[in-house]
């Protein structure tokens, strides 16, 4: 649907349809992508890592598989970026944080080896917000990730690096995780496909945990079955992650490839247009319609509960990741500052090593948990989860889908909400109650405010719900107005579709 | 349930203590502050009355995993002893443990 | 005088006989090169998630059904701590919801002690303080070896329904049995797969309340509980009785001082923020499984001690006979015990010939075929053998195997034919006409002259109490 016009860039399946096919190798490929990288990427700063010469390695080992007839797999020398909370063997996984600066996994991440396995070329580690803990990517301790719409706004986050590098096109494909809107919000900031699958379908052995009941990984493309490509390549039940569902996981590449929406009930959620900036909601509004177009019947409906997701989200994952992240305490790997016993050793080493967001999070989440305030808290916030789970329940009785806003705004100036956690944390309202419910969502690109930015507008689905999510998104990318390519873009960019 | 009173600066120190973070003065005067605004939106969650509802601690309707007591590889040793700060005779060096464990 | 009771709890932590750890698929085996059985897993390597291995749970079932548990649907729970033997710094743990509640073991003399809950747990790593005498206190720093890290462990509480030292020490016995014969632990207290840490406090007697208790640690050895527990009572007392207070604390048990120590404590007590482990499910054992595991459970010690000792009658064993049957059970030998009665063997003789010398060899001993052990026994029995000569037998067939007929030929042990034994009691009796008639008259100890002289007559080849046999049967 979206390889664009000869020249521009390909989506990911053109690539691999060509260099599977003998057409294109993937060694050329690889050079056109790092070469824009090298000229892109100083301004940008998607990248903590490029890894130019194992992708060249990688790519040979593809085109030589060609040669000799056999079939290097679905993503053959497709160029992919790493969120840098994803373990890489033998290559550094900072999770954009001091006390991971050095640190070299010894294992790849399920996902890494299944994308290795599918022929794709990784090209680099990508800059997120510190332990994916942020919604802009400033609060990564190596310097933030611009927005290539406009380079003093941010791109989001926590996820920033993967959205951009696949928005500017460093690369046709991104891997990045999303605990409470990390994939969907910058995809909505940088006008490209971003999608958060259904708790439990894809293995989060390998990626660092931020809130263990909440993360999950997930793709960013430049269309809707480009992100459902390589869905389909990284999920599915793996034995090292007992969160991780046994059923196979819901095929989505071919719902994805166009069923169109004939006959769905589409749900607008009121939440999720209320309060939200003019140039939002007229978008989400203006996507409601084109389903509408479509054959689906759309019809506005208020779920209130949501309103207590961002409030229980603000409790249970710092809770869980003050858990997580206690492991860094300078003993086995990573940053160590020395003292004269080890529990000076520790302390000094996590103030060293986490940045102002992170120790914020520690320190909620550990209240929360704390003797005398679990129940009041975390305990009221688990159960809250219930009461949002039960809401989407009876709305899906009615619904096959729903729609909304990603993001309240477009993507806002660099320090512009730093000093403020409180409004950073508001930016995720529309996102979190996904991740509470572990429901399937994601952010398809629909046109742009007056000032040229991406506005992304969400569709979400019950568990296991892919297929259905895809099949309106698709049709929302069908309607979608064009989007201008950003400002700053590898050559050849045209319209992004 | 407990009235959510307001976070003070002593339960910010006490907090630090338990998640192993040094703070300086400014900083635990600072994250009393900061903290205490979002218990208060957070608070909101508090006041809710959910008499009867099951806590949800995970999304999936999942029991029972298990796996083979069969034996797998091991990391090697070198590999692993690479990645530490300190290393003697084999084992991850510290300094001096002060406490008892729990 | 005050009368004072003592209360004890003892908390047990054993380790399970799987083959790897309990999230991970590292080797579960003690001893090997430092940090050489370790993984992304139970190093907490960022990214790394727990897998929960089956046989531990298996092994778990076991021990709550021996425990007369109730075997219930859990969950896992982290406790969060900081310590540089916790590669996580939390500990997967069960906290509110454990596998296993609401038990009971019976001590060997009847007393029953409950078990409030049996849960399952990892392990931590092991951690070596240096210099300064391996002190904590005196040590400049510390090495730490995560093989032991993640090792499955399954955590017995007792209520504090124990009274005194030696009643701690029967239970400790009694639960060392009882997860041996389960095959989940070795028990080995010396080598730590068996941890025993013990709750004290005192209080006057008939007073409804506890008194203040202190942990004890350190107890490598049941004559180390015993002598900790003892010392700990006495120095409670003591301090209560000069009117002082018992402190709460974690106290050391010093071998060598023969006193427990005061560790050095912080001062706020753990807060260890509970909450449920979000990386795993809860766990909801079926009923066709717990019944395939009491199904392949065999009898407990209590219960192998009752079949031994309802050979006996309605009695309960007492004295000696009680500690013959704890002997064997203890031993693992209660089969052959009851392999010979099974075959007619008296019950007195068999379980004094296995009490007394087939468990001062019982390793071999458990080694021994049933039908071998029986046939010697039934000829001591039939009289073929003297109980010296069955004696000798034994030592040669748990050192060399064998069967008992062909050991006994070889060693010219030769079944004395009842013919010609009737005929050797025929002369001695005519060679001694004075002692018979006295016998003959009632006096019934001169039976055992008549068996020295027919001892002498045959080279010790009689069996006495065939010898007793003929003498009545002449008597008439």
């Amino acid at each position: 649907m979206t390889t664009g016009a000869a020249g521009a860039w390909a989506g990911a399946s053109a690539i691999a349809t060509e260099v599977r096919s003998g057409g294109r190798s993937a060694a050329s490929v690889v050079e056109e992508h790092l070469a824009a990288i090298a000229v892109l990427d100083g301004e940008l700063h998607a990248f903590l890592t490029v890894l130019a010469d194992q992708a060249r390695a990688d790519a040979a080992a593809v085109d030589a598989a060609v040669a000799a007839g056999e079939d290097p797999g679905p993503l053959a020398g497709v160029p992919v970026a790493l969120k840098d909370n994803l373990c890489t063997r033998g290559v550094p996984t900072t999770c954009s944080s001091r006390i991971l600066e050095h640190w070299r996994p010894p294992y790849d991440a399920t996902v890494v080896g299944r994308l290795r396995a599918a022929g794709a070329v990784v090209v680099g580690k990508t800059n997120l917000d510190e332990f994916a803990m942020g919604s802009s990517t400033e609060n990564s301790a190596f310097g933030p990730t611009r927005n290539p719409y406009d380079l003093a706004r941010v791109p989001g986050g926590s996820s920033g690096g993967s959205a951009v590098a696949v928005a500017a096109g460093l690369a046709a494909l991104a891997l990045g995780s999303d605990t409470g809107g990390s994939i969907r919000q910058p995809a909505s900031f940088c006008g490209v496909v971003g999608m958060k699958p259904t708790y439990g379908t894809v293995s989060r052995y390998g990626l660092v945990a931020f809130a263990s009941s909440l993360d999950q990984i997930g793709p960013f493309a430049r269309s809707v079955a480009d992100a459902a490509l390589l869905h389909d390549v990284v999920a599915g039940h793996d034995p090292m992650d007992s969160t991780s569902l046994d059923r196979p996981a819901p095929a989505t590449a071919a719902a994805a490839a166009g069923e169109g929406v004939e006959g769905l009930r589409i749900g607008l959620l009121a939440e999720f247009v209320e309060d939200v900036d003019p140039s939002v909601a007229g978008a989400v509004r203006a996507g409601a319609e084109a389903l509408a177009a479509a054959g689906a019947s759309v019809e506005e409906v208020s779920v209130p509960q949501l309103h207590f997701g961002l409030p229980a989200y603000y409790l249970i994952a710092p809770a869980e990741a003050s858990s997580n992240l206690a492991r860094y305490d300078g003993v086995r790997y990573g940053l160590r500052v020395d003292a004269p016993d080890v529990e000076a050793m520790n302390r000094a080493t996590r103030e060293a090593g986490f940045g102002p967001e992170v120790k914020r999070r520690i320190m909620l989440g550990t209240y929360a948990l704390s003797a005398g305030y679990y129940d009041a808290y975390y305990g009221q916030a688990q159960k809250v989860r219930t009461l949002i789970i039960a809401a989407f329940d009876d709305a899906y009785r009615r619904f096959d889908a729903l729609i909304g806003a990603t993001a309240p705004s477009t993507a806002f100036p660099i320090g512009a909400k730093v000093d403020d956690p409180l409004q950073m944390y508001l930016s995720d309202v529309c996102t979190i109650p996904s991740n509470l419910a572990g429901h399937p969502a994601m952010s398809v690109p629909f046109g742009a405010d007056a000032g040229g930015l991406p506005i992304g507008v969400q569709v979400l689905a019950p568990a296991l719900g892919e297929a259905t999510m895809l099949r309106v998104a698709g049709a929302l990318e069908v309607a979608a107005p064009a989007l201008a390519a950003p400002a700053l873009a590898a050559p050849g960019a045209g319209a992004t579709r | 349930m407990d009235d959510a009173r307001r976070l003070t600066r002593e339960d910010a120190a006490y907090v630090a203590r338990l998640a192993r973070l040094e703070l300086t003065e400014e900083e635990l005067d600072t994250y009393a502050d900061q903290l205490a605004a979002v218990l208060e939106h957070a608070a909101q969650v508090a006041a809710l009355d959910t008499g009867g509802v099951v806590p949800t601690a995970h999304p999936l309707p999942l029991e029972n995993v298990l796996r083979p007591d069969e034996p797998r590889p091991s990391l090697d040793r070198d590999e692993v002893l690479a990645a530490a700060p300190a290393v003697e005779d084999r084992r991850f060096r510290v300094p001096r443990v002060l406490g008892e464990s729990p | 005088m005050t009368e004072w009771e003592a209360v004890i709890g003892l908390e047990v932590h054993c380790e399970l006989r799987t083959a790897t750890k309990l999230f991970c698929g590292c080797r579960n085996a003690f001893g090997d090169e430092p940090n050489t059985n370790v993984c992304p897993v139970c190093l907490g390597l960022p990214g790394s998630l727990p897998v929960l291995n089956a046989a531990a749970v298996e092994y778990a079932m076991r021990i709550g059904t021996a425990l007369l548990c109730e075997i219930r649907p859990s969950v896992f729970h982290r406790k969060n701590y900081f310590y540089p033997d916790m590669p996580k710094d939390y500990q997967i743990s069960q906290y509110d919801e454990p596998i296993n509640v609401d038990g009971w073991l019976e001590l060997p003399d009847g007393f029953r002690v409950r078990v409030v809950r049996a849960h399952l747990e990892e392990d931590t790593g092991k951690t070596s303080h240096m210099g300064g005498g391996g002190r904590i206190h005196d040590a400049a720093h510390a090495l730490v070896d995560y093989n032991r890290a993640g090792v499955p462990l399954v955590e017995i509480v007792s209520a504090p329904d124990i009274r005194s030292a030696a009643q701690a020490r029967a239970y400790a016995a009694e639960l060392r049995a009882i997860l041996v014969a389960t095959g989940a632990s070795d028990g080995r207290m010396e080598e730590g797969s068996m941890r025993v840490d013990a709750n004290v406090s005192v209080r006057r007697v008939g007073d409804p309340g506890f008194g203040t208790r202190c942990e004890v640690k350190n107890l490598n050895s049941l004559r180390s509980l015993g002598r900790a527990i003892e010392y700990e009572i006495e120095r409670q007392i003591a301090l209560l009785e000069a009117g002082d207070t018992v402190l709460q604390q974690t106290r050391h048990w010093d071998e060598g001082k023969g006193q427990t120590v005061a560790l050095r404590s912080k001062e706020e007590a753990f807060d260890y923020r509970y909450f449920p482990e979000p990386d795993l499910v809860p766990l909801a054992p079926d009923a066709a499984w717990q019944q395939r595991v009491a199904a392949a459970l065999g009898p407990m010690p209590a219960e192998r001690r009752r079949r031994i000792g309802t050979l006996f009658g309605d009695g309960a064993a007492e004295g000696a006979r009680a500690d013959q049957i704890a002997t064997v059970t203890e031993q693992g030998l209660d089969g052959l015990v009851l392999a010979a009665t099974d075959a007619g063997v008296d019950p007195g003789l068999a379980l004094a010939r296995t009490a007394n010398e087939a468990a001062a060899d019982a390793e071999r001993a458990r080694e021994l075929s049933p039908d071998a052990y029986v046939a010697l026994l039934k000829m001591e029995q039939a009289g073929a053998l003297s109980s010296t000569q069955t004696k000798a037998v034994l030592a040669e067939l748990l050192a060399e195997g064998g069967e008992p007929a062909d050991i006994a030929k070889r060693k010219g042990f030769e079944a004395l034919e009842s013919d010609s034994l009737a005929g050797v009691v025929a002369e001695v009796v005519a060679a001694c006409p004075d002692e018979w008639s006295r016998y003959a008259g009632g006096e019934d100890k001169l039976a055992q002259f008549f068996i020295g002289q027919v001892m002498k007559a045959t080279q010790g080849k009689a069996n006495g109490k065939a010898v007793v046999e003929e003498l009545r049967r002449l008597r008439g």
